[in-house]
């Protein structure tokens, strides 16, 4: 490895915005025919770094080698040139325009427009790497494993031979994943570079050759992925020794506490989301939910909220004095204000619950204006609310004043989850809470989950990682199709189990 | 009797403005441009023809040559819409101002900037009306094939305008063209719905949106020319021209983008438009009033029905009056 000439080699890069450095002096080498994993906390500067490879930043300093050539890439076509190919985190493709169209975007090839011959050239690439793409299908109709799969082909279209991904799996099925590290490593041996950016210990250790670590913009180090471990990593990556342990508190004195009975949800055009839906969830327990995404498990935590009109069935609400309270039919203030705090975080982190263009400070008031009897609103609180979880929970940002759309996603989600938990529920539901998170801030969000739970509080927790939901949840309830597939214990469950359960309805082995 | 015959040339004439400037708004609109500064590029389009043709008059005295009658205030209208074009760019693209309080604000300068200069051609010949007549220019513009007359109704209502209604056709045909089937096109398609995946595409935005919003500009300055030299027959006065560059930006959301689309549609807003002196309403002005509201109720009416179909490819560009910044996050 030492003798061939890096493919890329980025030399004393520095960027920052806004005077909060991004990266600082990263030096960094990147081969043909390796798959090279770059591996760093939320922050810490891995999509920078790649987008300055892929023209989108220019770096404030530095210098960039290709093939031992120095070079300049001030914008994505400069980097096309020179075979850079970054598949992005949230996709650069046009919804109204279809595969092909997208695929040729930008691309000034001699000669008239001739969608034929595009089309039968990425039929061609299609065949070669194992992709399936149909080139004349709108992207609005597509998935986003087929969204991200014209993603790469567009890449490969354009003749690129260094190809950089920045968390592609984030939004796949496990299924899904299997089949784009297979195309990885198809183009590995084809003598392609290619760099992953990603946060999942699981997914480095399956698929890279090389891990190199950034810390805070700062190059950690690299080293060989087969003589390294996920301990290892997590500990180069935060930059001190961490526990990857999972605490587990026996639940205290635990009571019904929101009792769900036959719950039925039909969505907008119809389509039945939850269907007959029943379980308990306990103070001082945290009740898992599984399922594969999309199985009702946003339709189950917003009709529990009253975001969400439901065609059958009760949701009660149980006092610590045994009188109950219908939730069904009250609007969310009024939930709300019996301490039931929802902190769900979709897709894209900012679609609710937080407002992008507005500071931190004025997010934590979002919870806050109503309370107090002046027509004016108190700033104070929500300004020493803010101060508390960006210091409780490491959040970077250059100020209380920044909208937080600045910010970068797993900032953003501390935030919401800092202020939700913050609320002080007797309920807490909670979505997602880690999706996009760095393994330590994880950790940080489920130490602030346990504590809840020791409080009494009743948690909801929908999870995907289904390791962490054997580790962190008292009992889990798996969803299947809208339909309860069945309830386990988090301390005996096997994740094969759950597996089944989330496939088939009872997790009977027919289909399996 | 409802006359169809002299109907359908007037519908024609009154829509070619609409035409033009519903086209350049459709080319400006592609690459996320919502340019409100329509009338007021129309209205300069106009005045800047008129002063063209103004000095050439008054410089050629009697004798007119054919050609620079028509080339002079011609090049003069191109050049003043287009560099109303380019200050609406420099402001939202450059500066990334506001891009609905820039239009606004072009309108209102373009309707100003040519009353301005019309008032003051009007006091420079010192006549009577307060109005200023190119009579020798406007001939030139409106002349018709000279056989459309021997065609009888087939002539009248296809031959019988002058060359920039069929400019006006051509140029809502090329565009259509141009954005669906060529490089360009999509590119500058692109631009408009989704400029940041445009430019790590490697596409020019700023250029591409220069390029749309100027040259938009252009065609629906000529639509000020055609009305002041064809329609209104080389008669120029203050606030005539009224408001046809909002009814063009209307015609574009009517067409839901498309310019070949537009062809038809500005014909029947002109028809809408003009139907009130055509159906007998007697002495009641307030009917008549209220005819003049059907162009308006029919692209509401177009608006409802587009956003109940939802269909994604009847929606506007997306990123339509949004200012685009690489590094923003």
């Amino acid at each position: 490895m030492d003798t061939k000439t890096p493919a890329v080699s980025l030399r004393n890069i520095s960027k920052s915005f806004g005077g909060v450095p991004a990266n600082e002096k990263v030096n960094l080498d990147i081969y043909r025919g390796e798959i090279l994993a770059l591996l760093g906390e939320n922050g810490s500067g891995k999509t920078t770094l790649m987008n300055m490879l892929s023209g989108i930043y220019f770096p404030d300093e530095g210098q960039i080698l290709i093939d031992g050539q120095p070079v300049v890439i001030s914008s994505p076509k400069d980097a096309y040139a020179y075979g850079i190919g970054m598949i992005h985190q949230h996709f650069k493709l046009v919804d109204v325009l279809t595969a092909a169209q997208n695929i040729v975007l930008g691309l000034k090839e001699p000669g008239r427009l001739n969608m034929e011959a595009v089309a039968r050239r990425i039929r061609q690439i299609c065949d070669e790497y194992g992709f399936d793409v149909d080139p004349d299908q709108k992207i609005y109709d597509m998935s986003v494993s087929q969204k991200q799969t014209v993603e790469i082909v567009k890449v490969l279209y354009r003749g690129a031979d260094i190809l950089i991904l920045d968390e592609p799996t984030a939004v796949l099925t496990p299924q899904e994943t299997e089949k784009l590290f297979a195309v990885l490593r198809n183009m590995r041996d084809s003598g392609k570079a290619i760099v992953i950016i990603t946060h999942k210990m699981h997914e480095v250790e399956a698929l890279s050759d090389r891990v190199a670590v950034l810390n805070r913009g700062r190059f950690v180090g690299d080293v060989m992925t087969k003589d390294t471990n996920a301990q290892e990593m997590t500990n180069m990556m935060v930059g001190h020794p961490v526990s990857l342990n999972i605490q587990r508190p026996e639940p205290k004195d635990p009571k019904p506490r929101i009792e769900v009975d036959g719950l039925t949800v039909r969505s907008e055009d119809g389509i039945l989301k939850l269907q007959d839906v029943s379980f308990t969830a306990y103070s001082g327990e945290i009740l898992g939910i599984a399922g594969i995404s999309g199985c009702g498990q946003k339709e189950l935590l917003e009709a529990i909220a009253g975001l969400q009109p439901v065609e059958k069935g009760s949701i009660r609400y149980v006092e610590d004095n045994g009188t109950t309270d219908e939730l069904i039919g009250k609007d969310p203030l009024e939930i709300t204000s019996m301490g039931v705090a929802l902190s769900f975080v979709p897709e894209d982190r900012l679609g609710m619950g937080l407002v992008g263009n507005m500071d931190l400070t004025d997010n934590m008031m979002l919870r806050s204006f109503r309370e107090g009897h002046s027509v004016f609103t108190d700033r104070n609180g929500p300004k020493a609310l803010a101060e508390q979880v960006v210091r409780e929970l490491g959040v970077i940002t250059p100020g209380l004043n920044t909208p937080v759309r600045r910010l970068s996603g797993g900032n953003v989600q501390k935030i919401l989850v800092g202020r939700e938990i913050a609320s002080a529920p007797t309920v807490l539901l909670t979505a997602y809470a880690v999706r996009g998170l760095d393994i330590n801030s994880s950790y940080t969000i489920y130490d602030l989950i346990n504590k809840q739970k020791q409080a009494g509080v009743a948690v909801v927790y929908v999870g995907e990682d289904l390791d962490v939901l054997l580790q962190l949840c008292d009992r889990i309830v798996v969803l299947c199709g809208g339909k309860v597939s069945g309830i386990l214990d988090g301390r005996t469950a096997t994740k094969n189990e759950i597996g089944l359960m989330m496939t088939t309805v009872g997790g009977t082995r027919e289909h399996a | 009797m409802f006359d169809l015959v002299s109907f359908i040339p007037r519908a024609v004439v009154q829509s070619i403005p609409l035409l033009l400037g519903a086209t350049g708004e459709t080319l400006t609109e592609k690459s996320g441009n919502l340019n409100l500064g329509i009338p007021g590029i129309m209205y300069v389009g106009g005045i800047s023809g008129v002063i063209g043709a103004f000095l050439y008059e008054q410089a050629a005295g009697g004798s007119l040559n054919p050609f620079l009658a028509v080339a002079i205030p011609t090049l003069a209208c191109l050049l003043g819409s287009a560099l109303m074009g380019l200050l609406y760019c420099f402001l939202t693209v450059t500066l990334r101002a506001n891009q609905n309080v820039t239009g606004l604000a072009m309108t209102t300068f373009g309707v100003g900037f040519g009353n301005f200069f019309g008032g003051s051609l009007i006091k420079l010949t010192g006549s009577e009306v307060p109005s200023i007549a190119l009579s020798a220019t406007s001939g030139y513009f409106s002349a018709a094939l000279p056989f459309a007359d021997s065609l009888g109704w087939f002539g009248k209502i296809f031959l019988s305008y002058g060359f920039l209604a069929y400019v006006a056709i051509a140029l809502a045909l090329v565009c259509s063209y141009v954005l669906n089937h060529t490089r360009t096109g999509l590119h500058l398609r692109a631009v408009g719905e989704n400029p940041a995946t445009a430019d790590a595409a490697g596409i020019n935005i700023g250029r591409y949106k220069y390029a749309a919003t100027v040259i938009g500009s252009m065609i629906a300055g000529l639509g000020g020319l055609y009305y002041v030299m064809d329609y209104a027959c080389g008669v120029w006065s203050n606030d005539a021209f009224g408001d046809r560059g909002w009814l063009a930006i209307a015609l574009v959301i009517f067409t839901i983008w498309r310019p070949n689309v537009g062809i038809l549609s500005s014909i029947l807003f002109g028809g809408l438009y003009i139907l009130y002196l055509f159906v007998p309403t007697g002495m009641n002005l307030s009917v008549k009033e209220l005819y003049k509201m059907l162009p308006y109720l029919v692209t509401i009416v177009v608006l409802v029905i587009s956003s109940m179909r939802n269909k994604r490819e009847n929606q506007p560009p997306e990123s339509l009056g949004l200012a685009y910044f690489r590094e923003d996050r």
